[in-house]
């Protein structure tokens, strides 16, 4: 057993971190709150082979294993880069022009009544997914309203009335490892975001002063500190382990760990954001501060590829079977 | 990035797993009387001695040193398969087999170790930890146990509180004050105090469970031969500190598998509570709390092979500790709240659960209140996450 990041693991880690500050730089990313997805800047970030880092090289793809996955999606949640990553990823293979970015593809689940489609407006296809299997629809045939204001800035919605059926693209098994991989990769965005809060929670403590003094030497500010770097450090061991299973590598069956890891970050993600916006008094109310933005991209991913209390009822039931 | 075990790790485990299903049925239960500690001396040496018997002593301690010299991983891999087969915990053996023995591995010279390992490793010879004392707990470095030099002695006088398990110990790992002039964490020194030397005095104190754990010490003016030092003299606060390195990165690891044996009964008992319809199970939220809980045992075990790959490649067990026990005291807390909520009445004995568990629950809310103070309380491991980890600056103590 070795739980360890291998060299080539930080490196990429590494490598997708600087490819975000050079290229998703957190004001080209809040300029996409006005002019939309920079497409440019879409295509660049395909081109790096993070959308199809999973697809077989046979496929054209990297080649690479989920466990890659987590650690480049944890670097993208902790830029706060906007746009469907994780439908992009799933459909890497599945939908041509997915994995060059030339395709922008999202996702939602059917539901009963009104849907709220995340990215519809920059999208050209969206997957639909339901017990059945997998639907595509292209973008522009879905009928909606496009929210006024969106929760998260960086993720318009449109709201649907009613779903259409689409074309079929994926049986059940399809939609089931569709569902299970977007979980972990979801997951893995929230656990940068809880990673990313808590680092500029801890910056502006030792920057900003009152009463003579960095706020962070305040035990009161210290510790929300030290109960967000906490939460970081166990998601992050449940999200690595998550990835490890997909892979075969793992110790439980991947369906567990992949909630365990869920849960998980839907709970911490949220917290940390909240406590980034505490540790910024009044600052962290502002659009001004990305606090903001940390939690409600939390509160985002929570309601996506399964909600956190939801998947904890379901693994209550393991406990008595 | 794996996690699965190698075909060497694996080996080791089923012939843990052999002789464990070997042995176990001829060791008796836990002693009845937890408040009897000479029996659970007896009981926990017993124990020791069979592991040293069949080679498992000493799991992680170099083979040089009497120790078996295994992996971090597979250091692991025994915590896990003995807790599971629900054989003895370690015990009074805890301070031997994790504080002062890796200590005296790393720092003591070379008669001393031949002393006293080989003791520990055979349940020969029980330790206890005398650190705190009335006016120096969390502010440890304050401490006032003075060692006057005369000689070829030590000569101390002070008084020492919260030591567990003195009243059976043979030896104490014990800090004292070698210069009250220098700076606090400069004038303290690391000594083996041997406990029948005439001048120490125990008075037990019951804890909140009614049982007679931890103890005062009272010394008046006891000699201890200065060949007792470990470490030089004034140099005791940093030999303090490898202490602490091994008790954060191991003393837990049992609880974790521990826990989510007791997580699984609570599921169980929620089944068996009835309530005006129904039972408590088919309270969403209830199932919604175990579930959270089942998803952070989950993650905690995850986070403990994490840090055990960490020190399987650099030797060290670094923040990730603080990072642990606070997580786990966390997650233990919410478990007797839940408990709580789930016995109601049955709650309000120890031992008598009104037929809803065989599990002492309601113990195991009550050693929970531990999991913040004992080793660093939960706000003194906030300090060390906050300054070491994240590099906040230090305010007023
Ligand atoms: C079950 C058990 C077994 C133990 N066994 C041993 C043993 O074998 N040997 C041994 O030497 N000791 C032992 N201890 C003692 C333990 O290490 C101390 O209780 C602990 O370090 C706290 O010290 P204290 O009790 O003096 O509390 P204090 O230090 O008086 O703390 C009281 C409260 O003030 C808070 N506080 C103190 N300083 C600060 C600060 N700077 N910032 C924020 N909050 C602060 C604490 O967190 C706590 O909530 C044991 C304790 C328990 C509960």
């Amino acid at each position: 057993m070795d739980f360890e990041l291998s060299d080539d693991q930080v490196a990429l880690a590494e490598g997708v971190a600087a490819l975000c500050e050079g290229r998703f730089d957190i004001e080209s990313v809040r300029a996409m709150e006005v002019d939309g997805l920079d497409r440019g800047r879409w295509g660049e970030l395909a081109e790096t082979g993070v959308f199809s880092l999973c697809l077989a090289e046979d496929d054209g793809g990297v080649g690479l294993g989920w466990a890659e996955a987590a650690v480049v999606f944890e670097q993208l949640g902790r830029a706060l880069v906007p746009g469907p990553l994780v439908a992009a990823t799933l459909a890497a293979g599945l939908i041509e022009g997915a994995a060059d970015g030339s395709t922008v593809v999202t996702t939602v689940p059917r539901s009963l009544g009104p849907a709220m489609v995340e990215h519809a407006a920059w999208a050209d296809v969206v997957v639909i997914s339901d017990d059945q299997g997998l639907w595509s629809v292209p973008a522009g045939a879905l009928d909606g309203v496009d929210a006024n204001q969106p929760l998260d800035p960086l993720t318009p919605v449109r709201r649907i009335d009613a779903l259409p059926q689409g074309d079929q693209i994926g049986d059940a098994a399809a939609a089931d490892a569709w569902r299970l991989r977007g979980s972990m990769l979801t997951a893995a965005l929230q656990l940068g975001i809880a990673a990313g809060a808590t680092e500029l929670a801890v910056g502006y403590a030792k920057e900003r002063e009152q009463f003579g003094r960095p706020i962070g030497a305040f035990q009161a500010v210290k510790h929300r500190c030290a109960d967000m770097i906490t939460r970081v450090e166990v998601l992050r061991a449940a999200v690595y382990a998550a990835g490890a299973t997909l892979d075969g590598r793992g110790a439980d069956s991947p369906e567990r760990a992949v909630s365990v890891a869920k849960i998980l970050a839907s709970s911490a993600a949220a917290a940390c954001g909240k406590d980034c916006v505490q540790v910024h008094g009044g600052m962290g109310y502002t659009w001004e501060v990305d606090a903001h933005l940390f939690l409600k991209r939390a509160w985002v991913h929570d309601l996506a590829f399964g909600e956190g209390s939801e998947l904890a009822e379901e693994l209550a039931a393991g406990l008595v079977s | 990035m794996d996690l699965r075990y190698t075909d060497e790790e694996e080996h080791f485990r089923d012939e843990l797993r052999t002789w464990l299903s070997g042995v176990l049925p001829d060791v008796p239960p836990l002693p009845e009387d937890h408040t009897d500690l000479v029996a659970r001396r007896a009981y926990d040496t017993d124990w020791q001695r069979m592991l040293y018997e069949a080679g498992y002593a000493g799991i992680h301690w170099p083979a040089e040193f009497g120790g078996r010299g295994s992996t971090p991983t597979e250091h692991l891999i025994f915590l896990e398969e003995t807790e599971r087969a629900g054989a003895p915990y370690v015990g009074v053996n805890f301070v031997g087999q994790l504080h002062a023995g890796p200590t005296l591995i790393a720092e003591a010279s070379d008669a001393q170790r031949s002393t006293h390992l080989a003791p520990i490793l055979k349940g020969e010879h029980v330790w206890c930890q005398g650190f705190s004392e009335p006016g120096s707990g969390s502010d440890l470095a304050s401490l006032s146990t003075r060692a006057i030099d005369d000689g070829d002695d030590y000569v101390v006088t002070g008084q020492k509180i919260w030591t567990s398990f003195a009243q059976v110990a043979d030896y104490c790992e014990l800090l004292v004050r070698t210069d009250a002039d220098a700076p606090k964490h400069k004038g303290i020194t690391w000594v083996i105090m041997p406990m029948d030397a005439p001048g120490i005095e125990i008075r037990p104190i019951d804890t909140a469970l009614g049982a007679g754990e931890f103890a005062e010490m009272f010394l008046d003016e006891v000699r201890i031969p200065k060949s007792n030092r470990v470490g030089d003299e004034n140099d005791g606060w940093r030999v303090t500190n490898v202490t602490f390195a091994f008790e954060r990165g191991t003393a837990f690891i049992s609880e974790v598998i521990s826990s989510q044996r007791l997580l699984a009964d609570l599921a169980a008992v929620a089944t068996r509570v009835t309530r005006r319809s129904g039972t408590a199970w088919d309270d969403a939220g209830i199932r919604r709390e175990l579930g959270r809980l089942d998803a952070e045992l989950d993650a905690l075990w995850s986070l403990t092979k994490r840090n055990v790959s960490q020190a399987q490649r650099t030797g060290m067990v670094g923040p990730g500790g603080s990072v642990f026990k606070l997580a786990y005291a966390d997650v233990r807390k919410r478990m007797a709240d839940l408990a709580e909520q789930l016995l109601g009445r049955a709650g309000l004995a120890i031992g008598d659960t009104l037929d809803l568990s065989d599990l002492d629950h309601v113990g195991e809310r009550l050693y929970t209140l531990t999991l913040t103070i004992a080793a660093g309380t939960s706000e003194i491991q906030r300090n060390i996450v906050g300054e070491r980890l994240l590099g906040l600056p230090r305010g007023d103590r």
